[in-house]
């Protein structure tokens, strides 16, 4: 009896270390550099910054997630980032476009350049890699052309509200952001209130439901960090837009991934295409709205690239694709496909951004830095297969 | 005097005995899949193991064959008097003990002599010696009665052909103990009865074979010993001898008796309901290449109709292409609901006009095998429990428990992935999949193949039950006597032609096999 209680919960423990492994690791990875550097990791100020410089990277590896849930891989964001870059620095600094239509144009370019790629891999049937390997050589090689091989800069002010503005503060707040404070406490409530619909719903369809005193242990933890986190972004300069955008995106991606018919076909896609098929699945389109949303991500991701560097550059978004396509396989996903989360994804992307941000502190090289993030790729996936062959035997 | 013989007798004794697995449990996720299982096999003899789905048979020849490694199990293995601790396959290969798999692992763009020397390779100083490999190849397919070219590629040929690859592959390694765990559930009856002679013939050679099956008749007729596994538990060891009879093999599996194998049900056969006029198939690639040839077949509501014919008759060709030409290239023909005619140009569109096919290849394309149970259930039929495209996923938790309770599924829970789950219980959650798409017209493909006597007979109750509530049913079998008893009417199939329609009561073995052999014979003369 004793022992099966252990075996209990020893394969809990196994199961979570699973699913929270990598959780558990950026928290320690967050501790370590915030000793290592005094304390400078989670200023209000680096916060902010780290979020802004990353910002790209998290959006991206959304729209590559469900890329690599269907079991391919786009290798072409990089490029692609660079020419919506450029698409947008064209049409705003040599037409004297206005702002809206230009960030509308750029997004409707990303769409069609995704539909290009999903045309090729859902409907002539090349493989990903082949036809995203071309879209990185041919989207670069268009930059360049748009921009004659120069740098085009600088954009508009309102251009970058969304890459590096926060939200204003209407109550006005002198010390402290007020809006900042106010959102975080209604974030909690929602929160609170999504936590007891969902235990009520349980309870009504007679399942077992966790007991009271864990779930409000769990909804403490969450609401305390949530209004840590808005406390700390109210005495800068509140949040940044670009962290409401993303907010908004990993709460939609989650709940389409999780609760909707379409995120189900994602995942039965990628799982096993053939039986996704004779379930009735028309896989070759949800590949190809994959490949649309895809584009879409790196379409928005140009804009704020370009707007925070104030500039389109020939070279902008180099390596882009690693970076995402990284913090997805960090997070959790399989190479080949059916699993994977959005919130993994944004922790592997959060993983590798704060490395980078800490060792910058630190004073250690992009060289290492480098290095450092690849070996970070293979422990995190090493560990992965590792849990798992543990939880199965 | 006396001691001396004593001892001999024991020497022969334990020399009879090539293996014996002592007090084996093993779990996953801290549930026991075998629970002090104890095996005795005895030198030269076949030793067949049978028990129902997820009664631990496979598990307890990957723990015999190293699949599952020394220290992932408790309990002893003995092989010819030596106690063993495989940490691969290659360490229990190296003693002569191979297995053959239930799902065939030939690699599929490989030619058969490359399959069979696959990590074996015939080779000098790491180069293959491929005329050794070649006339190596022909004569290990000589002794298993393989009629083939080497370098044939192993995915152009049949399963039958394809097994024996497997078994040839077994012998190139100095097979002592064979292993096969269901060898013929994909096999048509010659197919079957050949690998079964073939089995009786490795015995005069002394090879040793473990036979898993769910076919009684053929565990009867070749093995000697049998031994019954239920719940991870051993049963009891029988003699095969005449006194043993089906019935109480099948009480030890099931622990109860089984008295209607083939239960009944109220006939109540309306009108013609679906039918297929003039339907004409090609291959995708090649229009000339005719696959289904003027095919006009009807189903009445309430009717359980069945389609027989040989491996390669074009049953399953037939099948998917009515199902929204999930096969080959349609040419000409209608299907009629109700004499409406329906739009079948995609999966889904047959989906949404009632009609639902169960794959005969679940892993292929009947499950997504990494994902769970409920998730695996609801795929074709999200639509029904989701509102604007949202998930109600207690309503399909709800479901999920509804199969896995109805239909005795075998799984840990609802949320465990159907590629953890024995072969026979993913037959059930392929089932359950189609049969809550609530189809009118349900079309199985050999739904139970690799399945229990207690699961067939409910798998039996859950057709005669879809037939009394109105639904049209189309069965292919490869089982003759399963479509005979079930069938309220039977259509031959052969080369891609129906070749004749059978009443029940005109339908038998004979009358079934002389509307193909007439068929060829036409072809003959006709040709
Ligand atoms: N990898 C695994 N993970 C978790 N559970 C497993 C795994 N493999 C097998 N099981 C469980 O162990 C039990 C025994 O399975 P096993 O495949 O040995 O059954 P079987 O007797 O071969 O059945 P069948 O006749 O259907 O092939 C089942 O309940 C199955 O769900
Ligand atoms: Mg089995």
């Amino acid at each position: 009896m004793v022992d099966n209680k252990v075996d209990k919960i020893n394969s809990v423990f196994k199961n979570n270390m699973r699913k929270y492994g990598m959780a558990i690791a950026l928290i320690l990875i967050i501790g370590l550099f915030q000793i290592l550097t005094d304390g400078i990791l989670l200023k209000p100020l680096n916060i902010t910054n780290l979020i802004l410089q990353n910002s790209y990277i998290l959006i991206l590896a959304v729209g590559m997630l469900l890329v690599i849930i269907t079991g391919n891989v786009d290798l072409s964001v990089g490029s692609v980032v660079a020419f919506i870059g450029a698409i947008a620095a064209k049409l705003m600094i040599e037409q004297n476009m206005p702002v809206i239509p230009v960030i509308i144009i750029s997004l409707l370019i990303g769409a069609l350049v995704g539909a290009w790629h999903g045309f090729w891999i859902a409907f002539v049937k090349i493989p990903a890699f082949i036809v995203t390997l071309s879209g990185m050589l041919l989207f670069r090689g268009l930059t360049m052309v748009i921009l004659k091989g120069q740098t085009l800069a600088p954009f508009e002010k309102s251009y970058q509200i969304l890459s590096s503005g926060f939200i204003g503060d209407i109550f006005g707040g002198q010390t402290f952001h007020i809006t900042t404070l106010l959102m975080g406490i209604v974030f909690s409530l929602i929160y609170v209130f999504v936590e007891m619909k969902n235990r009520k719903d349980k309870i009504k369809y007679g399942f077992d439901v966790i007991s009271m005193k864990l779930l409000i242990a769990k909804i403490s933890l969450i609401v305390i960090v949530i209004n840590l986190l808005t406390y700390s972004f109210a005495s800068y300069r509140g949040i940044p837009n670009v962290l409401v955008l993303l907010f908004f995106l990993v709460v939609i991606y989650t709940f389409v991934t999780n609760k909707t018919i379409a995120g189900r076909y994602i995942y039965a896609t990628g799982g096993n295409e053939k039986a996704a098929r004779l379930s009735g699945i028309k896989t070759n389109k949800v590949l190809f709205w994959v490949y649309v949303n895809m584009g879409l991500m790196t379409a928005l991701a140009g804009i704020i690239f370009s707007g925070r560097l104030n500039a389109a550059m020939p070279g902008a978004g180099n390596g882009f694709e690693l970076d995402a396509i990284a913090a997805c396989y960090i997070g959790g996903a399989s190479a080949s496909g059916g699993i994977g989360t959005i919130i993994g994804a944004i922790i592997g992307g959060l993983v590798m951004g704060v490395l980078n941000n800490g060792m910058s502190i630190l004073g250690i090289g992009i060289d290492w830095q480098q290095a450092i993030k690849g070996l970070v790729l293979l422990i995190a996936v090493a560990f992965d297969a590792y849990t798992k062959s543990k939880s199965n035997n | 005097m006396a001691t001396t013989k004593f001892l001999n007798r024991e020497v022969v004794e334990m020399s009879e005995i090539i293996l014996k697995m002592k007090n084996i449990t093993k779990e996953f996720y801290g549930i026991k899949a075998l629970d002090n299982v104890n095996l005795e096999v005895k030198k030269g003899e076949i030793h067949a193991l049978v028990g129902e789905n997820g009664a631990g048979k496979s598990t307890l020849m990957n723990v015999l064959s190293g699949v599952y490694t020394y220290g992932t199990y408790a309990g002893d293995i003995l092989y010819e008097g030596k106690e063993c601790k495989f940490t691969s396959i290659k360490d229990s290969e190296k003693l002569g003990i191979v297995i053959i798999h239930q799902e065939l692992t030939l690699s599929p763009y490989l030619s058969a002599a490359e399959n069979v020397f696959l990590g074996n390779e015939q080779a000098k100083n790491g180069i293959i010696d491929w005329e050794k490999t070649t006339t190596e190849a022909r004569k290990l397919f000589k002794k298993v009665g393989l009629d083939e070219d080497p370098d044939a590629i192993a995915n152009t040929l049949g399963v039958g052909k394809q097994q024996l690859i497997e078994i040839a592959k077994a012998l190139s390694k100095n097979v002592k103990l064979l292993i096969l765990d269901e060898p013929t559930a994909a096999l048509n009856e010659d197919d079957s009865e050949k690998l079964l002679n073939l089995l009786l013939e490795f015995k005069k050679a002394g090879i040793t074979s473990i036979l898993i099956s769910h076919k009684l008749k053929e565990v009867s007729k070749v093995s000697d010993r049998i031994t019954i596994l239920r719940d991870g538990a051993t049963i009891e060891t029988l003699n095969n001898d005449k006194n043993l009879s089906e019935d109480k093999i099948i009480k030890s599996m099931v622990g109860r008796d089984i008295v209607d194998y083939y239960p009944k049900r109220k006939h109540k056969i309306g009108d013609i309901f679906f039918e297929i006029k003039g339907w004409n198939v090609s291959d995708v690639a090649d229009e000339s290449k005719k696959i289904i040839d003027d095919v006009n077949i009807n189903v009445r509501k309430g009717e359980v109709v069945g389609i027989s014919g040989l491996m390669g008759a074009g049953r399953t060709e037939l099948a998917m292409s009515i199902f929204g030409q999930s096969f080959g290239k349609k040419l000409s023909g209608k299907v009629l609901k109700n004499n409406k005619e329906l739009k079948l140009n995609s999966i889904s569109q047959a989906i949404d006009n009632g009609i639902a096919y169960v794959t005969e290849d679940r892993k292929n394309y009947g499950l997504v095998l990494i994902d769970s149970v409920k998730n695996n259930v609801s795929l074709p039929n999200l639509e029904k429990i989701s509102k604007n495209s949202v998930i109600n996923e207690n309503e399909e938790i709800k479901i999920a428990e509804k199969y896995k309770s109805n239909f005795n599924i075998r799984s840990r829970d609802i949320l465990q992935n159907t590629g953890d789950l024995s072969g026979g219980n993913q037959q059930k959650v392929v089932l359950s999949k189609w049969i809550f798409s609530d189809p009118d017209l349900l079309i199985l493909d050999e739904p139970t193949r690799g399945i229990d006597v207690g699961a067939k007979r409910e798998i039996y109750t859950i057709i005669n039950g879809l037939a009394e509530e109105g639904k049209s049913i189309l069965m292919i079998s490869s089982e003759l006597p399963e479509l005979l008893e079930m069938c309220d009417r039977l259509y031959v199939m052969n080369k891609g032609r129906i070749v004749g329609e059978l009443s029940k009561e005109e339908a038998t073995a004979e009358s079934v096999m002389k509307c193909i052999m007439k068929d060829n014979k036409e072809a003959e003369y006709g040709g």
